[in-house]
């Protein structure tokens, strides 16, 4: 299992554009990815339970990959969420 | 060539194809299938059938405006790919009930989730829950979309129109609105003049689908629409119809001119807009500011409230559009004849003399401070005036500042700059002139709206087609209310306009001056019409 924090810097949070890129990442690879945020968690692989993080400016989000390609995924999430977020 | 007659609301003259404007009002029932495999299979079908509508449009929107504005269909896209979404409505299809139920059960699951979050903007996703899932639905029962679906710009006929279903129309695809219902007061005629368009109500046709896509001849001058008229008369029509164009043309001449008489008295004239683009119809028609924002279009055709942020940036784009220009902004105005679900407002005998306006703000302090929120934050962006519809009293008015000041205590508190707001009402109750002089020491100005004081002073319901003879709007009755009014404003020193209909009616300008209104607030068609009649005088 990897693991990593990351502060969201984009002044409208976690919105349907950044979740939607972010579905569109995860979906490249077969681990499982969770984001956690807000007191709740998501499979970043699912729009809806992203969005419903409600994350905002300034909150730390968790994301965890677990699976044969986690050292990947943790990688291409660190970079998507450093350039979208 | 066909021929029918019907009330005419605006003299002018539109010719073009005629598109049927068909009702939609789709009502998804729940039923038990002994095939669960066959509802599975249309799902898949309609799914993959919205998939390619939403790609397309992604694709479509990406080439005309960019990628800013194709990406929401991307994620509509992405909304009927989500596990959860599918898993919800596979649920319901494995329980053995049609895919139509199941997608409305999803979307009002998920629209739900969303419109209980705490964050504004996520909020309003649950409509976007809702779109895709309605695509998903129409296109199982076979429906078409909503709207114009015609290409370029048509006379659009119905049996009647709602106000709901007339905001959402795009302006540009209207030529003209043809009913077969509808008096000339009705919300339809009302938007038709807003919008300076030909309208023709009361046709009483019912054959719509024979002439659907044929060309129509609307004639506003003789309250005639002609349909497939012989080349001769149409001929005769499109010369008549570019002289009306060329008439308006002369009064385009009086633009950026005053509103005085020969003899030096002068008056102010104002637009009333009901939706955030008008404005620059206002702004095209040169109106001296905005006499009557009707502020219902924000809560029109939606199934939720607007938020205070999406009222905040509605009412914040008009006030800059209209710069140094004053904006009367007149709250929530809604009642049991304009159709609002989400009011949860109870059917009422008698709508226009029940739970309406302020009365429901006063009641539901929660919606009308939300909307009073909106309004002051954003007065710090230009000249903003509030008035109060409905008011029948000055306990409500004293309650009203109240509430004003709340508002204005908690924004301060919360460090938002405020402008200087005049708060007014709208005289449109008999009681409400009757005790002018009493309501005047409150309040900032007056705005008589004619439409309503002739219906309760004549005891006319406007709506009511057989009744149009007797809703005199020159009765002596009307005229001496209006005479009062004014005389009263002026007695405590504060302004008195008119915004109802009645203020373009250009035989009564004259009368209106010597009484002393200060402003008349007309439709954006009217603005340069009234100034003619003020000049002549």
């Amino acid at each position: 299992m990897k693991e990593f924090e990351f502060t969201v810097k984009d002044p409208v949070g976690l919105h349907a554009r950044p979740a939607g890129l972010l579905v569109k990442e995860a979906a490249k690879f077969g681990s499982s990815i969770t984001v956690s945020g807000n007191g709740k968690s998501a499979d970043a692989k699912k729009l809806i339970q992203l969005m419903s993080l409600g994350i905002k400016q300034g909150m730390t989000v968790s994301c965890r990959m677990e699976g044969e390609d986690e050292e990947a995924a943790c990688a291409a999430m660190q970079e998507f969420l450093e350039g979208n977020l | 060539m066909e021929k029918y007659t019907g009330k005419s609301v605006l003299k002018g003259i539109a010719i073009g194809r005629i598109y049927w404007y068909r009702k939609q009002e789709y009502r998804v029932e729940k039923v038990e299938t002994a095939d669960s495999e066959a509802e599975k299979k249309r799902f898949a079908d309609a799914l993959e059938t919205a998939k390619e509508q939403l790609s397309g449009l992604y694709e479509e929107t990406l080439a005309r405006v960019g990628e800013d504005h194709a990406m929401i269909f991307d994620i509509h896209k992405m909304l009927l790919e989500d596990g959860d979404y599918l898993d919800t409505v596979n649920g319901v299809l494995e329980e053995g009930f049609n895919a139509e139920y199941a997608v409305e059960t999803a979307q009002n699951q998920f629209a739900e989730l969303f419109a209980s979050m705490e964050d504004e903007y996520m909020r309003a996703r649950a409509a976007d829950i809702r779109d895709v899932s309605k695509r998903v639905i129409r296109i199982l029962a076979g429906i078409p979309e909503d709207g114009i679906l015609a290409d370029g710009p048509v006379i659009v006929a119905a049996d009647d129109l709602t106000p709901s279903e007339t905001v959402k129309m795009d302006k540009n695809k209207i030529l003209a609105f043809v009913t077969a219902k509808g008096s000339s007061n009705s919300h339809t005629a009302i938007l038709a003049r807003s919008m300076n368009l030909p309208a023709l109500v009361s046709t009483g046709i019912s054959d719509w689908e024979a002439m659907d896509g044929k060309i129509g001849v609307v004639d506003g001058f003789g309250g005639e629409f002609l349909v497939e008229p012989e080349q001769e008369l149409l001929d005769e029509m499109i010369h008549r119809k570019n002289q009306w164009v060329a008439d308006l043309k002369a009064l385009e001449q009086l633009k950026g001119k005053d509103n005085v008489t020969g003899d030096g008295r002068r008056i102010d004239v104002f637009a009333n807009i009901g939706k955030v683009e008008d404005a620059d119809g206002a702004l095209e028609a040169d109106a001296g500011g905005i006499g009557l924002f009707r502020s219902e279009f924000l809560y029109l055709g939606r199934d939720s409230f607007p938020t205070e942020e999406e009222q905040f940036i509605s009412y914040k784009s008009v006030l800059e559009k209209m710069g140094d220009k004053k904006v009367v902004i007149r709250t929530l105005d809604i009642g049991a004849d304009k159709k609002v679900d989400y009011f949860h407002l109870d059917e009422e005998d008698n709508p226009a003399l029940g739970y309406r306006a302020i009365r429901i703000c006063l009641d539901r302090p929660e919606i009308f401070m939300t909307q009073l929120r909106a309004i002051f934050r954003a007065s710090a962006y230009g000249r903003v005036a509030i008035m109060f519809p409905m008011v029948v009293s000055v306990s409500e008015v004293k309650r009203i500042k109240e509430i004003v000041g709340q508002v204005k205590q908690d924004l301060s508190a919360e460090g938002h700059p405020m402008g200087e707001v005049e708060l007014g009402i709208m005289v449109e109750t008999p009681a409400a002139a009757l005790i002018s002089g009493d309501l005047a020491k409150e309040v900032d100005f007056f705005s008589i709206g004619t439409n309503d004081l002739t219906q309760y002073t004549l005891a006319v319901d406007r709506q009511n087609q057989k009744l149009e003879a007797t809703c005199d709007t020159h009765h002596p009755a009307i005229l001496e209310l209006i005479r009062m009014t004014v005389e009263n404003a002026h007695k405590e020193g504060i302004w008195a306009g008119i915004c109802g209909e009645l203020a373009a009616d250009t035989d009564l300008t004259e009368t209106f001056l010597s009484m002393g209104v200060d402003e008349l607030s007309v439709s954006a068609s009217s603005v340069l019409k009234v100034r003619k009649a003020v000049r002549d005088l």
